[in-house]
């Protein structure tokens, strides 16, 4: 280890209580900030859960329509009209809308119908534990989430309620389709989706396309939006962008994440550079003796920035640990923490700038440093 | 061959301003020559601090000049006079100013790193400069775990590691009993009579004077008497504990 370092890392470990005041500081910025972050993405994630899983290229959309639950209405005619076009393999109409759930027990719970295409699989339930997926298509069957069984009152396959006052049985379960907005999702055949949600016939939510491997898609997606000038078509992307930006912006949800980690990087910031300023004054006879030996100003600056990585390494190290644990135990909840290998990256990156970002203040008083002041003690 | 290392011509020192101002050097003239043990003396106020500092690349004159080896330091700026220190001077303060959290070896190993001198080598040098003082057994010892003669050796080889041209000590005995205050004086004493260095010696310690080639007295700013060539002690053989 080179002396420099040794010499950061015992002016830091020499006083034990300021040490650890530092890392609860380091710790707790990083987890809040990584949490936050975690909790963007995995907000981004599951607002688009739905366009994610979807085989469609493209979606016709009502206009201004600003995410997939949106519960504006278009024209299904537009289907027929899209379906013929030269690139299009397929074009599905697509119902959702809440509606209301009745427990055996009585009691009534929200849910949210999808209406799921098997013939073309635009979009059909994803995940499947348990139960045949097709069995959609005869009668009044659905498909719901094992995480909502409490909630609707079911056990599995086979378990029966009401949907509007119409009998439902179970005939598939997924696993791990949460709805951010707790309301849990039900998929049934397009035609019952119609009857639960209020649909009319000749209304859908939505329209989606898949087109032809050899299709030029520019042209079509054109030739789509000229022929639909009364609807928007979106590319899967750029549906899932708008949907994304709608739920984290539009609502604020994600501006209050942000502030979330924005205080956790001050509050970080503040502790890390008060105590680094704190140790640096306790040292300075230290950094004087260094500069009436005749050290630059640079080898002093590299102590303190020295000092400030070992916090940010050592902080992050126990902030990731924890972090770790803190997305396991939300892996099964309505909303997971997400932490990718990219956001670690950024957050250790975020890490480093602030412990080095709170030793500034220290350098400014080493800075002001009269070797002198060695003989005068 | 020059044997002046340090030369101050003429310097004056004023410090504070309007009022307050001090004039704390007026018009000093001295050498420091290489394998001479210098005393400075006087009583408290008389300048001897601030000449220190002016010879040691702390202060610059307010007129007058002072050379290091030949190197002026009127129009040098802080890091410019860090890097005169560096090279050519080393330093043994009153209250020793060991690094609390490192070794013996690791204090000594700083006056190297700061110059650039790293690894196996530079430890080695520590090790030698620190056996050189007598302190072969409390190499890996901390401050904290030495007597006080034993930090002030460690100060000392400290200052000598790098091989300065010039050793200035500031009250080196200041804070010492006679045994140890004799055997630092020893060390200082070798270290300009056997390794060829000039050596400054600040103190107030009639210990001292015996082993000294020069004796400059100074008061209110001013060398008052200097005292040269006088029969010395002889050169003690290479200092053991």
């Amino acid at each position: 280890m080179s002396l420099v370092l040794t010499l950061a890392s015992r002016n830091l470990f020499h006083d034990r209580l300021r040490f650890v005041a530092t890392m609860v500081g380091v710790v707790f910025s990083v987890v809040l900030v990584m949490i936050q972050m975690g909790l963007f993405l995995g907000f981004g994630r599951m607002v688009t859960t739905m366009i994610d899983h979807a085989s469609a290229d493209l979606w016709i959309l009502p206009k201004g329509a600003k995410c997939f639950e949106d519960p504006s209405l278009l024209d299904v005619k537009l289907r027929d009209r899209v379906a013929t076009m030269e690139g299009v393999s397929w074009a599905v109409p697509l119902v959702i809308g809440f509606s209301d759930w009745r427990l055996e027990s009585g009691e009534v719970t929200p849910v949210f119908i999808v209406s799921a295409d098997l013939r073309d699989g635009s979009l059909q339930p994803f995940n499947v534990a348990d139960g045949n997926v097709q069995a959609l298509t005869q009668g009044a069957n659905v498909a719901v989430d094992r995480s909502y069984f409490d909630r609707l009152g079911v056990s599995g396959v086979g378990s029966t309620a009401e949907i509007r006052g119409r009998k439902v049985r179970v005939v598939a379960v997924t696993d791990g389709i949460r709805s951010f907005a707790t309301t849990p999702y039900v998929f049934v055949d397009l035609k019952n989706a119609r009857n639960y949600t209020g649909t009319p016939r000749d209304r859908a939510s939505s329209v989606l396309v898949r087109l032809k491997g050899d299709a030029d898609r520019e042209k079509v997606l054109s030739a789509i939006r000229a022929e639909v000038g009364e609807a928007e078509v979106l590319t899967s992307d750029d549906f899932r962008s708008r949907s994304r930006s709608f739920w984290l912006f539009g609502t604020g949800a994600g501006a209050a994440l942000f502030a979330g980690a924005l205080l956790g990087v001050i509050v970080g910031t503040v502790i890390v550079a008060q105590t680094l300023y704190s140790s640096t004054k306790d040292h300075l006879n230290e950094f004087a003796t260094l500069r009436a030996m005749g050290s630059s100003n640079a080898y002093i600056y590299t102590v303190i920035i020295y000092q400030a990585l070992i916090n940010a390494v050592i902080g992050f190290a126990i902030a990731a640990g924890i972090g770790s644990i803190v997305v396991q135990m939300t892996a099964k909840s309505a909303l997971p923490i997400v932490i990718t290998p990219w956001l670690m990256a950024a957050l250790f990156a975020l890490t480093v700038v602030m412990c080095v970002a709170s030793g500034i203040g220290a350098i400014i008083r080493v800075v002001r440093i009269d070797p002198a002041t060695v003989f005068m003690r | 061959m020059n044997d002046h290392v340090v030369e101050a011509k003429s310097v004056e020192k004023k410090l504070g301003r309007g009022a307050g101002e001090v004039h704390a050097l007026r018009g000093i003239d001295l050498s420091l020559r290489r394998g001479e043990l210098t005393l400075l003396m006087g009583p408290s106020g008389s300048g001897k601090t601030t000449l220190l500092l002016v010879l040691g690349c702390m202060l610059t004159p307010s007129s007058g000049s002072v050379t290091i080896r030949g190197t002026p330091t009127a129009d040098a700026d802080k890091e410019a006079l860090a890097r005169i220190r560096r090279e050519h001077i080393g330093f043994v303060f009153q209250s020793y100013h060991l690094f609390p959290t490192l070794t013996a070896t690791q204090n000594v190993q700083l006056a190297l790193d700061i110059r650039g001198e790293h690894g196996r080598r530079a430890a080695q040098k520590s090790r030698e400069a620190l056996a050189m003082v007598g302190l072969e057994q409390k190499m890996d010892s901390l401050p904290g775990e030495l007597s006080g003669g034993e930090q002030q050796r460690v100060a000392i080889a400290r200052a000598l590691v790098a091989n300065p041209s010039v050793v200035l000590a500031d009250e080196p005995t200041g804070a010492l009993d006679g045994k140890n205050g004799q055997s630092i004086v020893r060390i200082l004493a070798e270290t300009a009579h056997e390794r060829e260095r000039a050596v400054l010696v600040v103190t107030h310690d009639p210990r001292v004077v015996p082993y000294a080639d020069r004796i400059v007295e100074i008061e209110d700013g001013l060398i008052v008497q200097e005292r040269a060539d006088r029969p010395r002690m002889p050169t003690p053989v290479p200092f053991r504990a």
